[in-house]
């Protein structure tokens, strides 16, 4: 265990969870965005808005995260010259957070449209006699309640969010994997303890992240 | 039923531990004292050594078999202990799992790009050095970097936690540094122009610069600024069988099988064979 008695190896243990909790936040929100934005597209009466909506989630929740990631850096950035700052560090960021939240869309857009199948068709039809719009009904009426009934399964979709996190490391965004690989390289003799820690940091991390959105969905929930 | 299966559990892990019983047995061939079981293991063409994959020149896996320098070194080493080369096992190692691999035994030797360093000596015993690279620069053809002072604000690429990065970090802090999980990738960022320069040991960038889709393409800035001796790792304790590879070593030059293994390898990128110094071998410490 004395590998964290360094400050030094502790400040990359504490850096990489810090870079992890920013990875996670801002791709959280942008994922969240893109999720209900898909999911009305899903629901929605144009084709072509049906269509992408599909699209999105076909591709994004079939293509392996590490893949995505990949492609932020070397086709995003590499080839086609997307760069959000001139600091490496900085753009890596971004490009890891791009590559979180467009996966991470697809799973919420699904998780949205399961709580929209949850509400009773009269709700909508009643709500469209009433004369709203589709998007007027949408906000008003079905999105309100079924985010109600799909607390629960966002809560696991920022859990997996969380842990997916590391694999911003394969662009060399400094997250807790890369810090555990860099401690293991040159402490090769601690590695079940610097396992542990890790594993158990995400455990601290997770574990009431779980209850917290289980305590939440039965709160919200519609009961019916 | 239940009583069935836990019988039937019970069964197999007496099994398991019979199997496993047998096979140190014959794992571990006696040894007249004095002598290292290596040579033993040798001798029934047993040896399991410790390669890289992936770095081409060195140690790389092309199908089903390895090729490269590290890969030659392996070779006169079995012969020199007494057994058959074409009897060898490797297994490929990556740079974290290495002493791990020798400390548990499975691999009895590692031959791949091992850096001899303080830390590392507390866990594995190490013969050679049988080459020593340095840590350098692969930029494009046309680059005006000369030295890793000609870094600043220039983006260098490494592998995430390997000691070349490390060394980046701290003595280069203007560089800006960008990290990915094999050098592979650097050379692919580096043919797009994504970064300026890739950074790890000369020996390393030569390998890759040597690829035919790369060929003309980058150069080395061969100033090397740090020193790193490859050793040939073996378990702690065994200090008969660091002493006998090191005589293979000296052997090895003395019969040109050192400057051959260079040749048919590395050698193929117009380097010259490099003289081994064998003043300079470990005194295999036990």
């Amino acid at each position: 265990m004395d590998v964290f008695l360094d400050p030094a190896n502790r400040q990359a243990y504490l850096d990489g969870f810090l870079t992890i909790l920013k990875l996670t936040g801002a791709s959280a929100l942008l994922a969240l965005a893109l999720g209900m934005l898909l999911a009305a597209c899903r629901v929605s009466p144009v084709p072509v808005l049906r269509a992408l909506g599909a699209g999105w989630v076909h591709l994004f929740r079939n293509t392996p995260l590490t893949l995505v990631i990949l492609f932020c850096f070397f086709g995003l950035y590499s080839a086609v010259g997307v760069e959000f700052s001139e600091d490496i560090h900085v753009n890596n960021y971004w490009l890891a957070v791009t590559g979180l939240s467009a996966y991470t869309a697809a799973f919420v857009c699904e998780a949205i449209r399961s709580g929209i199948n949850t509400v009773p068709v009269g709700q909508a039809e009643a709500a469209r006699a009433l004369g709203l719009s589709f998007s007027q009904n949408l906000r008003l009426i079905i999105l309100p309640q079924a985010m109600r009934s799909v607390v629960a399964p966002l809560g696991s979709i920022l859990i997996a969010l969380t842990k997916n996190a590391t694999i911003a490391g394969v662009i060399g965004v400094a997250e807790a994997s890369s810090a555990m690989k860099a401690l293991i390289e040159s402490n090769g003799d601690q590695t079940i303890a610097i396992f542990a820690v890790f594993a158990l940091t995400f455990v601290a991390l997770l574990v009431p992240v779980g209850y917290a959105f289980s305590a939440l969905a039965n709160r919200l929930v519609v009961r019916r | 039923m239940r009583i069935k299966r836990l019988a039937a559990i019970a069964a197999v892990a007496v099994l398991a531990f019979g199997a496993a019983a047998c096979g140190s047995d014959s794992d571990t061939p006696s040894t007249p004292s004095g002598e290292s079981p290596l040579v033993a293991k040798a001798k029934a063409g047993q040896l399991k050594f410790g390669v890289k994959a992936d770095q081409p020149g060195l140690g790389l896996q092309a199908g089903s078999a390895y090729e490269g320098f590290d890969i030659e070194i392996a070779k006169i080493i079995a012969k020199g202990l007494g057994g058959d080369a074409a009897k060898n096992t490797y297994v490929t190692t990556v740079s974290a799992n290495r002493e791990p691999f020798i400390q548990t035994g499975q691999v009895d030797i590692v031959v791949a790009t091992y850096t001899i360093n303080d830390d590392r000596k507390k866990k594995v015993n190490f013969a050679g050095p049988y080459f020593t690279a340095g840590q350098d620069l692969l930029v494009p053809t046309a680059s005006t970097i000369t030295g890793p002072e000609g870094l600043d604000g220039k983006k260098v690429c490494s592998v995430t936690g390997s000691t070349p990065a490390k060394r980046i970090k701290e003595k280069y802090p203007k560089a800006q540094l960008q990290e990915f999980d094999a050098y592979s990738k650097c050379i692919e960022a580096l043919n797009t122009g994504t970064v300026d320069a890739v950074t790890t040991d000369d020996i390393i960038l030569a390998g890759y610069a040597a690829q035919s889709q790369y060929a003309g393409k980058f150069k080395l800035v061969g100033k090397p600024f740090s020193s790193e001796p490859y050793g040939i790792g073996l378990k702690l304790e065994d200090k008969a069988g660091c002493t006998k590879i090191n005589e293979i070593l000296k052997a090895s030059v003395t019969d040109g099988s050192y400057k051959a293994a260079w040749d048919a390898t590395l050698g193929k990128s117009g380097t010259p064979a490099p003289t081994l110094d064998v003043s300079k071998l470990t005194n295999c410490p036990a």
